[in-house]
């Protein structure tokens, strides 16, 4: 299975959303996520199971006009 | 009142483009700012910082969707900005061209109207339209921003006219003068007007001394802003003079 992170293309050993963020080195309360475009909630994390070419973004708060 | 919430300042600064994190820190504090805009992007080094810096201010963040371009990524930026930021607040930004920065009304009000049924209190980017500005009111939107010129232009308010048609056509609603101030001048002016705040970032970030002209900003909106709550003069187009008649020397 690969997915994309941020524009970088990885083959995850993690299943789950969640496992993802940690493997990844991500500090898990400060950012937000979002799979194939969809916004999916901290909470959901653990449930979102990751498929075969998911497009992952992970956003923290920077700079802003 | 912004969505139930008075500010002092009227001034709200955006956080990009500045030489440094320390010069930015100073020139929020220098401003008197009480709101400053943010953005969310791909996390990356000096992101821990950052949300650190902004912290630290006390100021009330204003999260913007800048760079999207459908309303599908604006819904979903916002909805992520809620969730990092723990406000309902969003500075709806919808792009329609890469080179004018203008906004999109159409997507605008889309996204508007998803974004108010869910619980957001919008804060949309918008022209001196009027009617788009009647879609994005009956969207749910409780304020509008206006933009002055293009985004990062610095031309200043370049339909004076129109912004004030808006202001009278509006006269319930905030309205903010957001994008395209290059001088506080032009902040002044914008305040003069009657509008209730301005929002600005590359005239302070661009500035040879941002803290300095930060200070320059913050005073000039506040001396609009009392300027248009004594009532300016109304203008005549001959002159009238203002020293009395009565009592003058025949020599």
């Amino acid at each position: 299975m690969r997915v994309e992170v941020n524009g970088e293309t990885m083959v995850p050993r993690a299943n789950t959303l969640a496992e993802l963020l940690l493997d990844c080195g991500f500090e898990t309360a400060a950012v937000a996520t979002a799979v194939n475009g969809q916004f999916v909630p901290r909470g959901a994390r653990v449930g979102h199971r990751l498929a075969d070419g998911d497009r992952i973004e992970v956003l923290s708060p920077m700079q802003g006009g | 009142m912004f969505y139930g919430v008075t500010l002092n300042s009227r001034l709200m600064l955006g956080t990009a483009q500045y030489p440094s994190p320390a010069i930015l820190q100073q020139a929020i504090a220098a401003s008197g700012a009480e709101v400053i805009t943010v953005s969310l992007r791909r996390e990356g080094r000096g992101g821990a910082d950052f949300r650190r810096l902004i912290a630290e201010t006390g100021c009330r963040i204003l999260p913007n969707t800048a760079g999207c371009h459908t309303a599908a990524e604006a819904v979903t930026t916002a909805q992520m900005a809620r969730e990092v930021f723990g406000t309902n607040w969003i500075k709806l930004e919808v792009i329609g061209h890469a080179d004018t920065l203008q906004p999109d009304p159409f997507a605008l009000v889309e996204a508007a109207r998803t974004l108010c049924a869910d619980g957001f209190e919008v804060f949309p980017y918008t022209t001196e339209d009027l009617i788009l500005g009647e879609k994005l009111v009956e969207a749910g939107c409780q304020v509008l921003m206006p933009w002055g010129a293009p985004i990062g232009s610095g031309q200043g308010l370049r339909n004076i006219e129109g912004l004030r048609s808006m202001r009278a056509h509006f006269p319930d609603i905030p309205l903010v003068v957001d994008a395209g101030i290059g001088a506080p001048s032009q902040a002044a002016q914008a305040m003069e007007l009657g509008y209730d705040a301005v929002l600005l970032n590359t005239a302070v970030a661009k500035a040879l001394d941002p803290v300095a002209m930060a200070g320059a900003f913050g005073q000039a909106v506040s001396a609009g802003q009392m300027a248009a709550e004594a009532g300016l003069m109304p203008r005549r187009d001959m002159a009238a003079a203002s020293t009395p008649i009565f009592g003058l020397a025949e020599l």
